[in-house]
C-alpha cells in the first residue's frame, strides 16, 4: 500500500514538475516547521516569506499541530512533491523518522534543506542551515566559568535539558556548555554520563516555563546550594528562576541559556538570565529560500561552512556583563536582532 | 414469615413454577461473608480507601529509600506545590466523570483562561481585577458550551470535549500569538495575577496560596457532593440518568451546571498557573487534561460514573507527585515515572471493576 502511494506520488510529482518546467517562471517552495505558533518558527516563516516575495517564488507553509507531530510533516512533504515544488525547507520534529519521506522528495528532484535541526544522519538532507548549537553551548559555558573565576572549581551545576529522548539540539547545547565550562564530557553524543562532582544533576523541561520550574525544584531538593544553571532555552530559564526565587536564592545562582528570543533577551537585561546565546531563524529561512532559487535556476547545491558539515547561520553571546576572553554583544544589539 | 408459609402450603396450579425457587423475602446482606467479600464491601463504601493506602505505601517505600530527603517539610510541601494545578483541574474532572462524562478540554480551557487574564491586563490595559473576571468568564463559557452540547444536543462528552480541546487550544495560540508575558511585568503592573504564588512559610514547610486553595476547593466540593441535594443529583445522574430523571432530578440543568462549574474551576486553575509560573505562557499545561484524568482514575473514581470520592482524586494526584519527586530524588530516568503511573492506572481500573461486582 505504502509503495503504491509512493509511486503514485512520485508519478504525480513528475507530471506536475514537467508542467512547471513548461511555465518556467513559477518556482514553488515549501516551508515545513514543527508548529506555526512558536515565535521561533513564526520568525522563520517571516524570513522565508519576505525572501520568497523578493525572488518571485511561491511559498507554501506547513506545520505540525504540536511539537513532535511528525505525521503532519510527512503529509506536508508528500503534498509538496505532488505540488511540484522545487525545494523544501524543513525543521523536523523527528529527525530520524522523517528521513524516508525526505529521501522520497529528493528522489523526486526536490532540494531539501534542514533548518535549525539537523537530520540524523545529517547528510539525509541536501544541506543544513543552522546555528552551531555546540558552539552556542560552549559560549555560555565559557562565560559562566569566566564570570565565576576561582569559584568555578567548586561550582554546583544544574542542567535543565529538553527531553529524555535526547534530541540532537539538546545534546549539542548541553555538551557544548559543559565543554565550555571545562568539564570532561564522557560520550559527547549524550548527556548524563559525566562523572564530574560539580554536576548536581540533569532534568528535563520540555522547553517551557512549567517544566523549567519543576525540573529546577527537583534538582534543588537534591542540592539546595546549586549556583550555576544551564537551561536549554529561555522559557525553561524563566521557570528555573521562579523556583530559585521561591527559595530566595535568585541572586546566588548564575542562569545561562540559548535562543535569543525577545522575552529571553529582556530577561538578560533584567538580570534573570546572566547570558544567552542568540540564534537567527530569520536568516536561516531567507538563506534557505535563496538556495532553492539557485537550485531551480541551474541546479547548484548550497555549500557548507568551511570546516563544518552544515551551513552556519551564526550565533552571538548576549550579555551586559562581558567576561574576559569571551566575545559577546550587549543587550541593546541583542534586542535589535531578537525574534518572537 | 408465617404468612408466606401458609400461602406456599396452599399452592395453586399456576404457582407450581415457583416450586424450588427462593422462598425467603428480599433481604440485604447476610452476615456470613468471606474475608474477600468483606474487603470488597469496605472498598465499595469507601472509594478513597485504595488510593489512600497506595499513597501511604508509596510514601513509606520512598521514605525508606530516601529518608529525610523526602520526609522533610520542604520536600513534602513541594509535592503539594507540584500537584496543585493538577489537583485543581482534577476537581473539575472528578465532577464531570461522576456524571459518566469526561472532559478532555480542561487543560486547554485552563491555559486559555490564563492567557485571557494576561492579555486583558496587558494588551488592553484593563484593571487586573477585571482581567481575572474575564478569565473566569471565558472558562465558564467554554464549560457552558460543553454542557449544552452534552446535555441538550446529546452528543457524547468524549467527542464534545475532544473538539473543544482543539478549538480552545488553537484559539489560545492564535489569540495570544504565543507570546509570553514575563514575570517581572506582571509583578510590576498586575500583581493580583500572581496571587496564588504567594506563600506562607511554617518552619521548612512552604504553602503557596495555590496549594491552600486546592485543598479548600477539594474539601468544599467533597462536602457539596456528599451533603447537598445538587451533589447527590450529580451522583444519581451519573449512576443512572433515566432513574434520576424519573425520581425528579432535572438532569439536563444539573448536567449543564456541572460543566459550567467545571469550566470556572479550570479558570481558577489558570489563575493558579500564573502564580506558579510567574509568567503567562500559552504553551503551558498541554498535558494537563491527561494528568487530571490520571489523578481521577488512580483516585478510584469510576469512569462509568456515579461512584468515587473527590478525596480519592486528591490522593491520586499526590501519588503521582510522590512518584515523580521520589524517583527523581533517587536519580532514575523520568521515563520510569510514566511507566509506573501507567501500571497504577491499569491496576486502579481493575480494582474498580472488581469492586463493581459487589454491587451487581
Amino acid at each position: 500500500m505504502k509503495s503504491i502511494v509512493k509511486t503514485t506520488l512520485v508519478a504525480l510529482a513528475m507530471s506536475a514538475a514537467s508542467v512547471t518546467y513548461a511555465s518556467a517562471a513559477d518556482i514553488g517552495a515549501c516551508l515545513i516547521t514543527k508548529t506555526d505558533t512558536n515565535p521561533f518558527f513564526v520568525k522563520m516563516k517571516e524570513g522565508a516569506t519576505a525572501k520568497a516575495k523578493e525572488l518571485g517564488i511561491t511559498l507554501k507553509s506547513y506545520a505540525g499541530k504540536i511539537d513532535g507531530d511528525s505525521q503532519s510533516q510527512v503529509a506536508a512533504i508528500e503534498t509538496c512533491i505532488a505540488d511540484g515544488a522545487k525545494g523544501i525547507l524543513i525543521t523536523a520534529s523527528d529527525t530520524k523518522g522523517i528521513v524516508p519521506a525526505v529521501t522520497m522528495a529528493r528522489e523526486a528532484g526536490l532540494l531539501v534543506i534542514a533548518l535549525d535541526t539537523p537530520l540524523e544522519p545529517i547528510d539525509a538532507a541536501d544541506a543544513t542551515f543552522a546555528t552551531d548549537n555546540f558552539l552556542a553551548g560552549e559560549l555560555i559555558g565559557k562565560w559562566a566559568a569566566a564570570t565565576l573565576g576561582d569559584k568555578a572549581k567548586d561550582a554546583k551545576i544544574a542542567l535543565l535539558d529538553l527531553a529524555v529522548s535526547q534530541p540532537s539540539v539538546g545534546v549539542l547545547r548541553d555538551q557544548g556548555f559543559l565543554q565550555g565550562f571545562g568539564i570532561d564530557l564522557g560520550d559527547p553524543n549524550k548527556w548524563g554520563d559525566e562523572t564530574d562532582a560539580r554536576i548536581v544533576g540533569h532534568d528535563v523541561t520540555a522547553g517551557n516555563e512549567e517544566g523549567g520550574r519543576k525540573a529546577m525544584e527537583n534538582l534543588l531538593t537534591q542540592d539546595p546550594e546549586i549556583n550555576v544553571v544551564y537551561t536549554i532555552n529561555e522559557p525553561a530559564a524563566a521557570g528555573a528562576y521562579e523556583a530559585l526565587k521561591a527559595l530566595g536564592r535568585e541572586n546566588d545562582a548564575l542562569i545561562v541559556s540559548v535562543d535569543g528570543g525577545c522575552p529571553g533577551v529582556a530577561n538578560v537585561k533584567d538580570g534573570v538570565i546572566g547570558a544567552t546565546s542568540q540564534q537567527y531563524p530569520l536568516l536561516m529561512a531567507s538563506k534557505g529560500i535563496e538556495a532553492i532559487a539557485a537550485w531551480a535556476k541551474d541546479g547548484t547545491k548550497p555549500a557548507n561552512t568551511p570546516g563544518k558539515n552544515f551551513f552556519d547561520t551564526g550565533v552571538n553571546l548576549v550579555t551586559d556583563k562581558p567576561a574576559a576572553g569571551v566575545e559577546s554583544i550587549d543587550v541593546k544589539e541583542g534586542t535589535d536582532r531578537c525574534w518572537g | 414469615m408465617a404468612d408466606t408459609e401458609t400461602k406456599s402450603s396452599k399452592m395453586q396450579d399456576f404457582e407450581r413454577v415457583l416450586e424450588g425457587s427462593e422462598k425467603g423475602i428480599a433481604s440485604f446482606d447476610s452476615n456470613k461473608k468471606s474475608g474477600v467479600e468483606r474487603i470488597q464491601q469496605i472498598l465499595h463504601s469507601n472509594p478513597a480507601f485504595v488510593p489512600m493506602i497506595v499513597l501511604i505505601l508509596s510514601l513509606l517505600i520512598f521514605g525508606f529509600i530516601l529518608g529525610s530527603k523526602l520526609f522533610s517539610p520542604f520536600a513534602l510541601t513541594l509535592i503539594l506545590q507540584q500537584v496543585a494545578i493538577v489537583g485543581i483541574l482534577g476537581a473539575a474532572q472528578t465532577m464531570i466523570i461522576l456524571t459518566a462524562g469526561i472532559d478532555l478540554s480542561v487543560g486547554a480551557v485552563m491555559v486559555m483562561s490564563s492567557t485571557v487574564m494576561g492579555q486583558v491586563a496587558f494588551r488592553y490595559g484593563m484593571p487586573p481585577e477585571l482581567a481575572v473576571l474575564a478569565g473566569f468568564a471565558v472558562g465558564g463559557f467554554c464549560g457552558f458550551i460543553n454542557g449544552v452540547l452534552v446535555a441538550r444536543v446529546k452528543l457524547p462528552p468524549f467527542i464534545v470535549t475532544l473538539g473543544m480541546w482543539q478549538i480552545v487550544l488553537a484559539t489560545n495560540f492564535l489569540y495570544s500569538a504565543n507570546e509570553t508575558i514575563r514575570s517581572q511585568e506582571i509583578a510590576a503592573e498586575a500583581p493580583i495575577l500572581q496571587f496564588f504564588g504567594e506563600k506562607i512559610i511554617i518552619g521548612g514547610a512552604v504553602f503557596t496560596y495555590g496549594v491552600i486553595m486546592m485543598l479548600a476547593l477539594v474539601f468544599i466540593l467533597a462536602y457539596v457532593l456528599n451533603y447537598t441535594a445538587w451533589g447527590r443529583h450529580v451522583y444519581a445522574l451519573g449512576d443512572d440518568p433515566d432513574a434520576a430523571e424519573l425520581s425528579g432530578v432535572q438532569v439536563q440543568k444539573t448536567l449543564i451546571s456541572v460543566y459550567v462549574i467545571g469550566g470556572l474551576i479550570c479558570a481558577l486553575a489558570g489563575w493558579a498557573l500564573i502564580g506558579r509560573l510567574g509568567s503567562v505562557s500559552p504553551t503551558a499545561g498541554q498535558n494537563a487534561n491527561i494528568e487530571s484524568i490520571t489523578a481521577v482514575v488512580i483516585g478510584g473514581i469510576s469512569l462509568f460514573g456515579g461512584r468515587g470520592s473527590i478525596l480519592g482524586m486528591l490522593f491520586g494526584a499526590l501519588i503521582v507527585g510522590v512518584f515523580s519527586l521520589g524517583l527523581r530524588l533517587i536519580g532514575t530516568d523520568p521515563q520510569w515515572t510514566y511507566l509506573l503511573i501507567g501500571l497504577l492506572i491499569i491496576i486502579a481500573v481493575a480494582i474498580d471493576q472488581w469492586i463493581r461486582k459487589v454491587a451487581s
